[in-house]
């Protein structure tokens, strides 16, 4: 480690201040870098890559990437099917993880996860004050001559090297805190995150609680060790490939599914945990079903407690900052903002808590690497132009190239496919100002905010059908939405849906300016 | 830890809930998600389709037809099922009028849920009954 003076980012006052180094603190700093917005990257690991330098327990990822498409891997096209590699400008940094992962599955492993951050890191040049951690955080009056615009405050971030101010703190501290729901005895069972090595569990009883991906990924990796395996938790589990979304467990982990629905030995409960007590060298788990009120108990030689993780928000609570559901997520603007404290802001997993629309339940894809690497660098954007004055050049459009232009995205634009209903290409259709497009944007933010005339695309999945292409026009301040049908082969370039697009924004294109 | 210990016994409370069993609350909880909303902020939009069926836990919101503010609603108050029992678009906007926090239900998953919940979808009917009666009311 070296020495403190020779660290980067010394104690002292930023524009930014990014906390953590995982994919999300990563992405972030990369993009804000590139707008060239001064901030320091802090945190309390050794070297980047977050929760991926520990888990997951079984070493390999749940996120794929896949190495044969067709697709240039340098082309931004390529990213729908790399669901691994940070995000960058220089095609030397770009899908970094197809080139370094062993070929033996398109799950990178974690250690290949890991070393793909620290490519990217070496890559791009970016820079973290490792081993500095987060002590404590305060809000005060900002100097006359602070640093960014509006707030009027600034944030004193007390870490183990000293002092960091900044008008906007961002959190990227991921979803790492165990939790263990109140349950009596639960607090004396080891957490998902205690796992031991599996040859240990040979031979023996074991009940997880909880039936997420993180409990089915014990179970599969128990399967040959343990004698027994019981999972439960109070409602039924879903799998990934009925809800045609990432609700549910993974095709990956539906092996102990399958061995309960052939009687192979391995048990389902969907029943209330009532405690959990111990039993000589064992534990006594008892249980409750919810529709019948049947009890029943259970013993079993080891319980681990598969119940999901917190948000290590630290003192930001008692700043105001709310939060919300079981993973005490914090609430957010569509601009992932603390929803009660400005000038707080989130990066990385736990952007998650900014919903969205969640249209037919779909969540986003914000708690994974593959969604939120986008929502760091629409941030950064966001940040340079509301907080520090930048005004970001807009690609100005003619009005015949639009419709190809806008199907162009539907097709391949990554951002729509990652982050459906969630994130979308925005086109503001202004009389005076012409055809412009404002990028990639939060659906939310556009549907809410109102302006000019202007069209919105983005891909929808309903949880029914294959995705299909959604679109919200905004005339004379009001929205209005038009779907068009799904198509097997998921190409949206096709003339039926050239006309249908064009009937869409033909009587608001006959009106602008830009077409007159 | 208490996270959600607290949403149990605040729903409890409701009269949607009052004939659930202890482990069927629990239940309820693991099937709704939980969402937040801040003041002013939207929750259904009128016109913008694939919305749920949600339940106030905390804070209050307004029901707004048209840009025209037209009722308030409270915790244990309940919106948005009538475009999941249709499959329609929402005809009104429900803004937070405060810090706004929600139980909600995919609309897709309401039939279900209620089907498999019989007397919470009594109590759902009650509730209906009362608000075509107050619209009755209102009309005459």
């Amino acid at each position: 480690m070296a020495e403190l003076a020779q660290k980067p980012f010394p104690p002292g006052r930023y524009q930014v201040v990014v906390v953590g180094s995982g994919p999300g603190g990563l992405q972030l700093s990369y993009s804000l870098t590139r707008l060239g917005i001064e901030h320091a990257v802090i945190s309390d690991d050794a070297a980047p890559g977050g929760m991926f330098r520990r888990w997951p327990v079984f070493q390999r990822m749940l996120s794929w990437t896949k190495p044969f498409t067709g697709i240039e891997r340098t082309s931004r096209a390529y990213e729908r099917f790399d669901w691994n590699s940070l995000l960058a400008d220089e095609e030397s940094s770009r899908a970094v993880m197809p080139a370094l992962m062993d070929g033996s599955s398109y799950f990178p492993s974690r250690p290949e996860m890991q070393r793909g951050l620290e490519t990217f890191v070496e890559r791009t040049g970016l820079k973290v004050r490792f081993g500095c951690r987060w002590e404590s955080t305060k809000v005060v009056p900002s100097p006359a001559r602070g640093g960014g615009q509006g707030g009027g405050q600034e944030f004193i971030i007390t870490t183990s090297d000293g002092e960091y101010r900044a008008p906007v703190v961002v959190f990227a501290v991921g979803v790492a805190e165990p939790h263990r729901p109140p349950i009596p005895g639960l607090d004396r069972v080891p957490h998902y995150g205690d796992f031991r090595p599996v040859e240990t569990y040979r031979d023996r009883r074991v009940f997880i609680i909880g039936k997420q991906n993180s409990g089915f990924e014990i179970a599969t990796g128990l399967l040959p060790w343990a004698r027994q395996l019981v999972l439960a938790s109070p409602s039924p589990t879903k799998l990934s490939v009925n809800t045609r979304t990432l609700v549910g467990v993974r095709a990956r982990y539906v092996q102990p599914y399958e061995d309960a629905a052939l009687a192979g030995g391995v048990i389902i409960l969907d029943t209330t945990i009532e405690a959990v007590q111990p039993h000589g060298a064992a534990y006594q788990v008892h249980t409750r079903n919810a529709t019948e009120g049947r009890e029943i108990s259970i013993e079993a030689d080891d319980v681990i407690a598969a119940t999901g993780f917190v948000t290590p928000l630290s003192d930001l609570p008692t700043l105001g900052v709310a939060t919300f559901g079981p993973s005490r997520l914090p609430a957010q603007t569509p601009f992932w903002e603390s929803a009660t404290v400005p000038g707080i802001f989130f990066a990385g997993t736990i952007t998650q808590g900014a919903a969205g629309l969640k249209k037919h339940g779909v969540p986003s894809n914000s708690g994974a690497v593959q969604g939120y690497r986008y929502n760091a660098r629409v941030l950064a954007r966001h940040l340079a132009e509301a907080r520090f004055g930048r005004r970001i050049t807009r690609r100005q459009l003619e009005p015949e190239t639009l419709v190809g232009y806008l199907l162009d995205e539907l097709s391949r634009g990554p951002e729509l496919w990652h982050q459906r209903s969630y994130l979308a290409r925005v086109i503001n259709l202004d009389r005076d100002q012409g055809i412009t497009d404002e990028g990639i944007l939060p659906l939310a933010h556009f549907l809410d905010a109102g302006g000019v005339d202007a069209v919105a695309v983005t891909l929808e999945s309903n949880g029914r059908d294959d995705p299909y292409p959604a679109v919200y026009l905004r005339r004379n301040g009001s929205i209005g939405e038009h779907f068009m049908p799904p198509d097997p082969l998921l190409d949206f370039e096709r003339s039926e849906y050239e006309r249908q697009l064009r009937s869409v924004l033909d009587p608001v294109l006959t009106h602008s300016g830009a077409a007159a | 830890m208490a996270v959600r210990d607290d949403v149990v016994n605040a729903i409890a409370g409701f009269t949607l809930f009052a004939d659930l069993t202890g482990p069927q609350l629990e239940e309820v909880v693991h099937i709704f998600d939980e969402a937040w909303f801040g003041a002013g902020e939207r929750v259904l939009r009128q016109g913008v389709s694939g919305s749920g069926f949600y339940i106030i836990l905390e804070g209050t919101a307004a029901i707004r037809v048209n840009d025209v503010e037209r009722s308030a609603l409270k915790p244990g108050d309940y919106f948005g099922e009538i475009s999941c029992l249709l499959g329609e678009v929402p005809v009104a906007d429900i803004v937070a009028a405060t810090a706004l926090r929600c139980l909600v239900l995919p609309g897709a998953q309401l039939e279900g849920f209620l089907t498999a919940h019989p007397r919470v979808m009594y109590r759902l009917l009650q509730g209906e009954a009362r608000k075509l009666k107050n619209t009755t009311k209102w009309l005459s």
